[in-house]
């Protein structure tokens, strides 16, 4: 078999690319939460959110050290592995990126020294600033890589000079059509992917009956936060819905599974095998007008099917199509879980249901798999353009001998599955391990009984200075 | 023109920046062989576990103001410099990664200390092969399967080079911020990678002396000599001070400057040779800049950000400043 350089290429991207965006989903969930803790510890004195904050940093520490160093892969291969991509499209998408390692990667790197080691070096309102500063920084990251992406997925604000493209206005290139939704629903995404996290290992220790207080704030303050954002998910995505359909209307097909060059009163598609050869879908499961309401708001309403551009202009549909139905199933899940907390409130019975508290614990990656969905749906829907409407993907790969292309994607296989059982082990390691006890909680914060190393240092060398 | 001069001025100060900063803390798994014991190797990682992070997205920053203002360079260097970029990448995940998981480990301990030693070793190696392959002129229109355009005699004498420039700067650091066994271990060390250092530079010096002749009319074309002079110089005075200064107690911290000092002299040295090309003989920053647009929409984030950066990483090692026995630390 002939080996595909190209392919290898966009392979090798989707597969790092993947990779690293489980992490900084639950980073900017999980830094905003610790901030959130840390906060109201200084505000009510009350230890069990220092425990939870103290609890916390510690998965999210190697949760962003994973995510640092998968995302420094992905500055360097839009230049190694699609240098045409840089070269025409660079001057728009570079500033982008040059701003968020300004604005939001050095804030993040420059803090996170202080807020994982600095408990004991400086005063309680710093260090809370710093976690604070963190927390932002993930936000900020989130704001510039988006307007990026946004950028490739409805372009505004350019023109295009001897087949490069430059920004006529910028405000336009950031703030183009599909970014406000799409930064809304990936931040809500994030925070989701955090709250879950924390619901499910709250729910997996008040099973086992450990850690009772802090489980329990950190389960009900989970399921408060998934009331409010789950549902508001649900109504931004819609909204972000009705966007894809007005500015990529083939990827809005591929998602509800539609054919025909146009459909009046589309269904909605509970389940299909949609079949590239034949263009249409096998064992519909479907219920009348449903896709025609949500989206036209009318019963009969219009929408645009996957036969009126030509096969070549088509995104591969299943993947689209079934990663969709993923993302929203997981949403509906969460919603319902979510409700089910609120009414299991009555009468405490909250933090003793063993069903809410098993699902819960099995839903514990429900936010990361939904955002990992989400982004298939967003960058396979985008196919076969890489610029929407502009530049196709197989245009602009490096012209590189796929021998090479074929070591490296081995390389990267190799080590993101072995880091990624590596990183699940360590994190059910600091799951199983618990939190600081409260008897030494005071003592990590302003160190007064210095433990062990510290010591042991300080002790030998204040007898080493004696004898001399 | 100013403008794009500017940002070739800030690209040097991003390469400079990350090779000092990451230089020490990748030195710093380059030295691991040299300190066997547990104890010492836990003081090595507590020395740099918060800023390692900070360091290497100095490295991002280089990337990303390439592509922004350079995009043309972005695409040739790094589609050519394919192999090399890509095991620096996969080698710096795994010295990255065996900060969070070392402290944590217990049986695997050892492996940590492997993947850290032999990650910064080999990212190290690379960093330098690609220095050596850019200097040299790597032609960006030869790439076939089995092209190893990145790796020739002189490259991989860059590639030494650099890893003893880096395992200088980290005996330096580790000398300033331990006392004791370990102090003394980093400052002997030292003392024999200055020499390594000093002569690893005269033969860079000369290779491309004698192989490029536009370099060399650079350095002896009329008074081109004269007004150079100080960088050579100055480069000798500051290697033989360090040495002298590791071997006397009395100076903390100069030594890591004097190293520091010693790194931007030689960088100087390769810019005034390469310059004003990106890549040599074939793109300068001019021809490769981006459209104005780009470099004046850039230009307040640097202007503001750079600074403000420089402060707050300034500010963040001053809070972990002295030795590292002095804080206990966790979280």
């Amino acid at each position: 078999m002939e080996l595909d350089a190209a392919l290898l290429s966009r392979l090798q991207f989707a597969f790092t690319v993947s990779f690293h965006i489980l992490f900084p989903s639950v980073t900017i969930g999980l830094a905003t939460f610790i901030a959130i803790w840390e906060g109201l510890w200084l505000k009510t004195r009350n230890p069990v959110y220092l425990q939870l904050a103290k609890f916390w940093i510690k998965p999210f520490a190697i949760t962003f050290g994973m995510g640092v160093v998968s995302g420094i892969v992905l500055s360097y291969e839009f230049g190694t592995n699609f240098s045409e991509f840089s070269r025409i499209v660079g001057p728009v998408l570079g500033p982008l990126m040059a701003y968020e390692v300004l604005t939001a990667f050095f804030l993040e790197a420059g803090f996170l020294g202080v807020m994982l080691f600095g408990w004991q070096r400086v005063s309680e309102k710093l260090h809370f600033f710093a976690t604070c500063v963190v927390a932002l920084g993930t936000w900020i990251s989130a704001f510039w890589i988006i307007a990026a992406n946004s950028w490739m997925q409805t372009p505004a604000g350019y023109e295009i000079v001897d087949g490069v493209f430059h920004a006529a206005d910028w405000t336009e290139v950031i703030f183009n059509p599909s970014m406000p939704y799409r930064l809304t629903h990936m931040l809500l995404a994030a925070l989701i992917t955090g709250t879950f996290v924390v619901a499910g290992v709250s729910a997996f220790y008040l099973l086992k009956r450990r850690y009772q207080p802090m489980a329990r704030k950190g389960f009900s303050m989970a399921l408060w936060f998934a009331l409010v954002l789950a549902p508001l998910q649900a109504f931004v995505g819609d909204m972000h819905g009705l966007n894809v359909k007005e500015y990529q209307p083939i990827k809005l097909a591929a998602m509800e599974g539609i054919w025909p060059a146009t459909e009046a009163g589309a269904p909605l598609l509970l389940f299909a095998l949609p079949s590239k050869a034949d263009e249409k879908n096998h064992f519909e499961i479907a219920i009348p007008k449903l896709a025609s309401l949500i989206l036209t708001h009318e019963l009969d309403g219009e929408l645009q099917g996957l036969k009126s551009v030509p096969p070549e202009d088509r995104p591969p549909v299943a993947v689209v199509f079934f990663s969709f139905r993923i993302m929203v199933g997981l949403g509906v899940l969460m919603i319902a879980v979510a409700l089910y907390g609120l009414w299991l409130r009555r009468g405490d019975r909250l933090y003793s249901s063993p069903l809410l508290l098993r699902t819960c614990t099995l839903l514990t990656p429900a936010g990361v798999l939904a955002t990992l969905a989400g982004w298939y749906v967003v960058e396979v829907g985008r196919q076969p353009w890489l610029v929407h409407g502009l530049v196709r993907t197989m245009d602009v790969v490096s012209p590189l001998p796929a021998e090479r292309v074929l070591f490296s994607l081995s390389l990267f296989v190799i080590t993101y599955t072995l880091l990624l059982g590596v990183y699940l082990y360590f994190m059910r390691k600091l799951i199983r391990k618990g939190p600081p006890d409260f008897a030494s909680l005071p003592e990590q914060v302003i160190g007064t009984h210095a433990p062990g190393y510290a010591l042991a240092w300080v002790k030998q060398l204040d007898a080493h200075d004696k004898v001399h | 023109m100013e403008l794009a001069f500017f940002y070739f001025l800030l690209l040097g100060f991003a390469i400079l920046m990350y090779v000092v900063l990451d230089g020490f803390d990748l030195g710093l798994g380059i030295l691991y062989p040299w300190f066997d014991d547990e104890s010492q190797r836990d003081h090595m990682m507590r020395s740099i576990s918060h800023v390692w992070d900070g360091n290497e997205t100095w490295l991002v920053f280089g990337g990303v103001i390439l592509f922004a203002a350079f995009p043309l360079a972005y695409a040739t260097i790094l589609s050519t410099l394919y192999v090399p970029i890509m095991i620096m990448l996969i080698a710096l995940i795994f010295r990255g990664v065996a900060f969070e998981y070392r402290f944590k480990a217990h049986r695997s301990k050892p492996w940590w200390d492997k993947a850290f030693a032999i990650g910064s070793s080999v990212a190290a190696f690379c960093q330098g092969l690609m220095l050596g392959a850019l200097v040299q002129g790597v032609d960006a229109n030869a790439i076939d399967a089995s092209s190893l355009n990145w790796l020739s005699p002189f490259s991989v004498l860059t590639a030494f080079s650099v890893m003893a420039g880096y395992a200088l700067l980290a005996s330096c650091y580790l000398a300033m911020k331990s006392r004791g066994e370990i102090r003394d271990r980093a400052a002997r060390l030292g003392r024999r990678l200055v020499i390594a250092v000093m002569v690893a530079m005269a033969l860079v010096s000369l290779w491309t002396l004698m192989e490029a002749p536009e370099i060399r009319a650079r350095w002896f074309d009329g008074y081109h000599l004269l007004l150079l002079s100080p960088l050579p110089l100055l480069s000798l005075g500051a290697g033989w001070l360090l040495f002298h200064d590791l071997g006397d107690k009395q100076h903390e911290q100069r030594p890591f400057f004097l190293a520091v000092a010693l790194f931007v002299l030689g960088f100087a040295g390769l810019v005034v040779g390469l310059f004003p090309y990106l890549v040599p003989r074939q793109l300068t920053f001019m021809q490769a800049q981006a459209p104005v647009s780009s470099l004046e929409f850039l230009l307040p984030g640097v202007l503001i950000f750079v600074p403000l950066i420089c402060g707050y990483t300034f500010w963040g090692y001053r809070i972990f400043s002295g030795k590292v026995e002095d804080f206990e630390e966790g979280y």
